[in-house]
């Protein structure tokens, strides 16, 4: 433990270059998931069957890729990579793997926020007139981002911890100290890999609960409720 | 005016919810669209506004067809309450109401200006609720946003689901009353759904009243009430159909617009010999104002005491009052005659229930010769 210290305190820049490095992966990744997953996710909310059977499908494909193991889906990912003559190495297959990840919960939080709005609201605005469109932006995304937020909350924090992996395929990051410290069976690196990375979970949500509060309508907020 | 056309709808899975309904209701009425849950009457209001498709005849606005409408245009032409109410939790009371002058592109002082008039006339202060969310308002004060909304870009007709369904019974009783007014004014050509006999009665200029899908009858209260076409009218209306036409018939229409007075400070003997020449047994005490402030029997007048020592509570019939509710009143007060009057208690004639019988009685008639 005394030995971890003596890292932060005598290479500060090393862990806040990895720190750094991690956060970037993790921003890529989410970001890249939330373009993919809030449109795939309004889309897959529409009505009629067509759209709940692939909607169906979408959900459950998701929710298996969640339930392959980190390590296996880095795997996965460089296999495919290579085999079409990519780089199998580095950033690009982390943030790949990453995405998959982040994907369900930004996914599955939009499709259910969406259909869980009050039919009867939908129903009173599209009677008043409002075109598609404009039921969507006016009527259904305000009421859904709570529950959008709440998703990329998710999102955000389980890739912050599985980018960790990431330097296993030589992307860097915080994994970098662990991967480093397992090869060297240097506990003092372990600890300040895993520590700075369950850190920065907490920290970012936190954070996040703060960013979901602030963006939620004012009228749908608890304290107006009562 | 709008006219439904031989209107059907067959839902996809086979349900055939309205069959062959044809009726017209003229500019400036309310028609309540009357039945048995699961009749058809929804299904059917939804077609005017198109949010369901007609699968067979035609709806026409003012001699439009509906179906060669745009159908947001349309929507946008039509007020629309539902039970629900469905306001936006997102928006402001304010922002509720200017839904459609949004989407119908007003400007923002005429929309401001637009909100403000509606929750004037909602009895609803603007400073105080306009930027209130609906999660911060009683369930009478959200059912009047949502009639208000539906009045939003002022349209001549107005489509309504059970405005006031979701709401206790007292409340309910005075929103309907409140609507009431407000329609004398703006004359809207409305459809009202209800299942409600009383609700029918007491909105209704006619009542369509739906069975099964078919319109079975469509008239005036009274002629549904005292004029049944066939059973299944007869047993909806009920076997206390006397007493569901006291709500047909207001104060104001069978009052006797004169009424005995005296003041709070005449001397008692005074005021009974004056009672004993002209024969009669009650008469209403009124303050300089003019307002009631209670009333005297003959017999409690004695002695060397001032009116106001021996008058009895101020129990009054509102003017606009339905008869249903005088009654009540004269059951609760015990008394055979009741004074009438205006909101700021300005005494404006009596009623009794002489008056009362003779009324009913009459009405029974009418709806038997038409
Ligand atoms: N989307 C639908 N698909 C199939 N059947 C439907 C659908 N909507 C309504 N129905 C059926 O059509 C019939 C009429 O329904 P509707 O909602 O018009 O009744 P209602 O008179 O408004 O009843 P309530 O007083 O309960 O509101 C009912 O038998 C109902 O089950
Ligand atoms: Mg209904």
């Amino acid at each position: 433990m005394r030995d971890a210290w003596q890292i932060l305190v005598r290479r500060p820049e090393v862990v806040l270059d990895r720190t750094l490095e991690h956060l970037q992966m993790v921003g890529i990744a989410c970001g890249i998931a939330i373009v993919i997953g809030v449109p795939l996710g309004i889309f897959i909310s529409g009505k009629g069957k067509r759209r709940q059977a692939i909607a169906d499908t979408v959900l459950y494909v998701a929710e298996i890729a969640m339930t392959v193991p980190s390590i296996a889906l880095f795997g996965f990912v460089m296999a495919i990579l290579s085999s079409l003559n990519l780089p199998s190495l580095g950033l690009p297959p982390a943030i790949i793997a990453l995405v998959i990840y982040a994907q369900l919960p930004i996914l599955r939080n939009t499709y259910t926020a969406i259909r869980g709005v009050d039919p009867a609201i939908i129903e009173s605005g599209r009677g008043m007139g409002m075109s598609e469109s404009q039921l969507l932006f006016k009527v259904k995304l305000p009421l859904a981002i709570p529950v959008i937020m709440a998703g990329l909350r998710t999102s955000v924090v389980a890739t912050i911890a599985i980018a960790a992996i990431a330097a296993l395929i030589g992307a860097g990051g915080l994994g970098w100290f662990i991967r480093w410290g397992l090869r060297q069976y240097r506990m003092d690196l372990i600890i300040v890999g895993s520590v700075s990375v369950a850190i920065i979970g907490i920290l970012f949500d936190v954070l996040m609960h703060r960013v979901e509060r602030w963006v939620t309508p004012k009228g749908l907020k608890r304290s107006v409720r009562q | 005016m709008i006219r439904l056309d031989k209107v059907s709808k067959v839902y996809p899975d086979g349900t055939r919810a309205v069959i062959d309904v044809s009726f017209e209701v003229p500019d400036g009425e309310l028609c309540v669209l009357l039945g048995p849950s699961g009749c058809g009457k929804t299904t059917s209001m939804k077609m005017i506004n198109r949010l369901i498709p007609i699968t067979e005849g035609e709806i026409y606005i003012d001699g439009k067809n509906t179906g060669e409408m745009d159908e947001n245009e349309l929507r946008r032409n039509i007020g629309y309450a539902i039970q629900d109410i469905g306001l936006f939790p997102h928006m402001t009371v304010g922002q509720n109401i200017e839904t459609v002058p949004v989407l119908k592109g007003w400007s923002k002082v005429e929309r401001a200006k637009r909100a403000e008039e509606l929750l004037e006339l909602m009895g609803m202060p603007p400073g105080e609720f306009k930027n209130k969310y609906p999660s911060e308002l009683s369930g009478g004060q959200r059912q009047r946003v949502g009639v208000a909304r539906c009045l939003g870009a002022d349209p001549s007709l107005l489509l309504m689901d059970e405005p006031f369904g979701a709401i206790d019974p007292i409340t309910r009783v005075r929103l309907q009353g409140e609507f009431l007014k407000i329609q004398e004014v703006l004359k809207k050509t409305i459809i009202f759904v209800t299942h409600d006999i009383y609700e029918a009665i007491k909105m209704g200029d006619k009542i369509a009243l739906m069975n099964e899908g078919r319109l079975v009858q469509y008239g005036t209260p009274a002629e549904l009430l005292y004029r049944p076409e066939n059973e299944f009218v007869e047993s909806f209306v009920g076997a206390d159909r006397a007493l569901k036409g006291l709500q047909l018939l207001r104060v104001k229409e069978i009052m006797t617009d004169t009424a005995p007075t005296a003041k709070p400070d005449e001397k008692a003997e005074a005021v009974r010999a004056r009672m004993e020449q002209e024969g009669i047994d009650w008469l209403a005490v009124v303050d300089i104002g003019g307002r009631f402030v209670g009333g005297v029997n003959r017999l409690d007048l004695s002695g060397g005491r001032t009116v106001k020592e021996v008058m009895s509570p101020p129990a009054a019939a509102p003017v606009d009052a339905v008869l249903n509710e005088a009654i009540s009143l004269m059951l609760g007060s015990g008394l055979n005659t009741l004074a009438v009057v205006d909101r700021d208690r300005k005494l404006l004639g009596v009623l009794t229930f002489d008056a009362i019988r003779e009324a009913l009685a009459k009405l029974g008639q009418r709806g038997e010769d038409q």
